[in-house]
């Protein structure tokens, strides 16, 4: 019965009492979250470290960050997914201790996170009667959802399937499921990445209106755009740590993305070599259309990369990196033949080991599972990856394609050497690897082909600092030996510790190359945002 | 009883051993679970249905003993796939391959014996109906049940929030357990409750379609049943309709046969399965319903993050 009660008080708001806030409790005039000194240690690493944070009755909070910047593990902590290691949460004035999601709903917290926990075979009803204790009935419910998605303006069929249903569709019912637990607080986790802008708009509508019932929102996102258009107030995250606390109106869109990226590090870039050679790898107007409805379309991207140089490309993460990386590499062809050329000879059809076999060489993001197979050998795994380009060193016995074994051992041996990977043993699984160690094999696998092209994505992902160094030099190395290096990365230091030119990803589409020295932090935070002026020249691009 | 009448009771006997079976492997299947051991479960039910009945004289015996059997079964096979997380494939099949060796076992000293028959009981005034009354009211107890489980399972599965967290399961199970769903524990009980009911399919063949015990007496039902739960898209009134189409089928081909139509035996025998499996992927050629009502989960193991 619980939720339907809570329901209707929702509806009693709607009716009469407009900017007032319901009380549950006691009345308070205070904040109605305050988070002191909040600390999550992961091991000696700090996701978030001493955070501050106050969010007022009826305000829209902007929580801004980049990736790994602490969002996500400060909004697990306020919604009771993970324990804070020190600090303290206040609500309303209370000090509270939220262990569980259900903790934080009793409290009047509710949460939209950014991949949905949906059943799609079940309908809309079934759906949101799932996530309610108790034994509401089925009618009922579908009679509940109703109501408020139209209160709202967020029309919804209960007995539509899931299956049926657009990402945008699916989003409202997840705001659904938590209005009907009449929340005070409502944790948005980054909700327009998947949104179209009309869809977008219509959030921004409900969002207001839940503002003007005197409910706050904690509004996560990195688009800078949206915050200023929507958000009272904003605090900007940087390395688990808050550099910023404002009013993102009164900021510029420049100041914003300097809290967000920061300007403390200074700028280091690598001694580019003088000698540019040709265009090894190009982009010529690539477009992919999205292959699932979590996945980013591309959007005319033109890119080229000539012998000697680093490309990197920055960007927030799901905003086409993988797509692009699967276009370039050819784990997914593309269409159009010419779209992507390597060393000037159009591949865009052609699959990933006829891109090897012309000089490519390709290091995809995961390690476990797509770049090595966990329970097989090193050198299993270097005969998996290189057994078409290698096929004269390591396959004999003509059609039979026997192994050599001495060949493959020496080579990983080699590669083992050159990259300094540490392992138990002369070749064990690559499972038993850390993720360091394993990381510079799969680079160092590639490397040691001496590839003409080099594209890796998110190279030192959550590697330590002295494997993330030693595979940033070995890419740049390459580059000075006369390579054209491809990197995709969400890490700024990186980016800017190896590359020459600098180019943008967001939503699909890539900004204009830069040369690193010339670009700053704060344009880079421009460029992520989505404020930039690429979009005009794209479609101008599109036009002819 | 006219020609007719005893053609469509027969069609009846015939079909209930399947659409129980089906129908307690489609609720197992709703949650996720593939149970293969359908037959073995099947036979296990038969050959203690028939012993409890010889040794006891009642039954009705049978028919307990024939649900505890299917479902004693089940649980070995709950506790394989779900508490050790054996592969349900493997696991399904050895359960068949178990049940046929163990039924001929403990069934060899009733072979030949002469079997007791549940005697149908005729329900005042509806038996009395025309055509209708004998065929539907004066059955046996199993048919009643059979029916009693139609509409049970379809109200459960699609009425009750239990149902709907059966269905969850069964669709998403990491998703149903972080909202607090027993996974677990909801497989189990799926998994017994289909146990049951073929335990239960089994007694209907050695207490009322044949009165007695031969060894593999099950001949393939099990099969047949874990077939229609798939061709009928887990919906349970299509199960039942498969079921009927399957026994009416092989009736009439037996029929056929004594008439001697020139047709080959073979092929009149072959004529259910063909004519039921049709019949079935013409009715769910409605790709969008298929992909709703099918498990997604289905045959992958769970196991919960700690």
């Amino acid at each position: 019965m619980v939720p339907v009660l809570h329901a209707a008080k929702a509806g009693e708001i709607e009716e009469g009492k407009e900017g007032s806030v319901p009380v549950k409790g006691q009345t308070a005039s205070g904040p109605l979250l305050a988070v002191r000194q909040l600390t999550k240690l992961f091991g000696s690493f700090a996701a978030c470290n001493a955070i501050d944070l106050q969010i007022e009755p009826g305000e829209i909070h902007a929580l801004l960050g980049e990736n790994g910047a602490g969002k996500s593990t400060l909004v697990k902590m306020l919604f009771g997914v993970l324990a804070p290691t020190s600090g303290e949460i206040r609500w309303r004035g209370r000090n509270v201790r939220i262990t569980s999601p259900s903790d934080a709903r009793c409290l009047g917290i509710g949460m939209v996170f950014q991949h949905f926990s949906l059943f799609e075979a079940l309908t809309v009803a079934e759906n949101i009667a799932l996530s309610m204790n108790g034994s509401v009935s089925l009618a009922r419910v579908a009679e509940e959802a109703a109501r408020l998605s139209q209160i709202y303006g967020l029309p919804l069929d209960p007995k539509a399937h899931v299956a049926d249903l657009s990402v945008g569709e699916r989003q409202r019912i997840e705001i659904v499921r938590a209005l009907l637990q009449n929340p005070q607080l409502i944790i948005l986790d980054e909700p327009t990445s998947v949104l179209t802008p009309q869809e977008a708009d219509r959030l921004f509508e409900t969002l207001l209106k839940l503002r003007s019932e005197g409910r706050s929102v904690l509004y996560i996102s990195h688009r800078l755009e949206e915050v200023q258009r929507i958000c009272d107030r904003a605090t900007v995250l940087r390395h688990g740590k808050v550099t910023g606390a404002c009013d993102p109106r009164a900021e510029t869109p420049a100041s914003l993305a300097r809290m967000m990226v920061g300007s403390d590090v200074t700028v280091v870039t690598p001694e580019g070599t003088s000698t540019r050679g040709d265009v090894q790898l190009e982009a010529r107007h690539l477009s992919v259309a999205a292959r699932t409805p979590f996945a980013v379309s591309l959007k005319d991207i033109c890119l080229r990369v000539r012998a000697g140089e680093v490309l990197a490309i920055a960007g927030v993460a799901g905003n086409g990196q993988s797509e692009l990386f699967d276009a370039l590499s050819g784990e997914y062809p593309v269409a159009d033949d010419d779209a992507v050329q390597i060393r000037q000879r159009p591949v865009g059809t052609r699959n990933i080991n006829a891109r090897r076999l012309m000089g490519a060489g390709f290091v995809p993001e995961e390690r476990h599972g797509h770049a090595a197979i966990s329970g097989l050998s090193l050198s299993d795994n270097l005969v998996l990856a290189r057994s078409q380009s290698d096929r004269q060193a390591f396959l004999g016995g003509g059609a039979l394609k026997i192994i050599r074994h001495g060949a493959v051992k020496a080579a990983t041996r080699r590669i083992s050497e050159a990259m300094d990977v540490r392992k138990s043993g002369d070749d064990p699984p690559a499972g038993s690897l850390s993720g360091g160690n394993l990381q510079k094999f799969i680079v160092g696998r590639e490397l040691d082909r001496q590839p003409a092209v080099l594209v890796v994505n998110q190279p030192t992902w959550g590697v330590d600092a002295g494997a993330a160094s030693r595979i940033r030099q070995a890419l740049v190395d390459l580059a000075k030996a006369g390579s054209a290096v491809l990197v995709i990365s969400q890490d700024l230091d990186e980016i800017f510790e190896v590359a020459t030119e600098i180019a943008v990803i967001n939503e699909g589409r890539l900004s204009d190359p830069y040369p690193a020295r010339e670009l700053s932090r704060e344009k880079i935070g421009l460029l992520m945002g989505g404020m930039s002026g690429k979009t005009e020249s794209a479609g101008a691009a599109h036009a002819h | 009883m006219g020609i007719v009448e005893a053609i469509l009771f027969s069609v009846i006997t015939a079909a209930t051993p399947l659409v129980l079976a089906a129908l307690g492997e489609l609720v197992a299947e709703r949650s996720g679970v593939l149970n293969l051991g359908v037959e073995g479960m099947m036979i296990m039910g038969a050959v203690c249905a028939f012993a409890a009945t010889q040794l006891i004289g009642s039954p009705y015996a049978g028919i307990l003993a024939g649900i505890a059997a299917g479902a004693v079964f089940s649980l070995l096979f709950g506790f394989l796939t779900l508490t050790l997380v054996a592969n349900q494939v493997a696991t399904g099949l050895a359960l068949t391959l178990l049940g046929l060796g163990v039924s001929g076992m403990l069934g060899e000293s009733f072979l030949g014996m002469q079997g007791i028959k549940l005697q149908p009981i005729a329900i005042p005034l509806l038996s009395k109906i025309p055509v209708v009354g004998p065929l539907l009211f004066r059955q046996d107890a199993i048919f009643y049940a059979s029916v009693a489980i139609l509409v049970g399972v379809h109200l459960f599965l699609f009425k009750s929030r239990a149902g709907l967290k059966l269905r969850a399961v069964g669709d998403s199970h990491s998703s149903a357990h972080a909202l607090g769903v027993n996974v677990i524990r909801t497989r189990y009980l799926a998994v017994l409750f289909g146990g049951a009911c073929a335990g239960l399919a089994g007694a209907q063949l050695s207490l009322v379609y044949t009165p007695q015990w031969v060894e593999n007496m099950s001949a393939g039902r099990g099969w047949i049943a874990l077939a229609l739960v798939v061709f009928a898209s887990w919906r349970p009134w299509r199960v039942v309709a498969g079921g009927y189409l399957f026994g009416a089928v092989s009736i009439s081909q037996l029929h056929a046969q004594a008439f001697g139509i020139g047709i080959p035996s073979q092929f009149l025998t072959a004529l259910p399965y063909i004519a039921t499996i049709v019949v079935l992927i013409l009715i769910s050629h409605n790709r969008r319903m298929t992909l709703i009502n099918t498990p997604a989960s289905l045959g992958k193991p769970f196991v919960p993050d700690r």
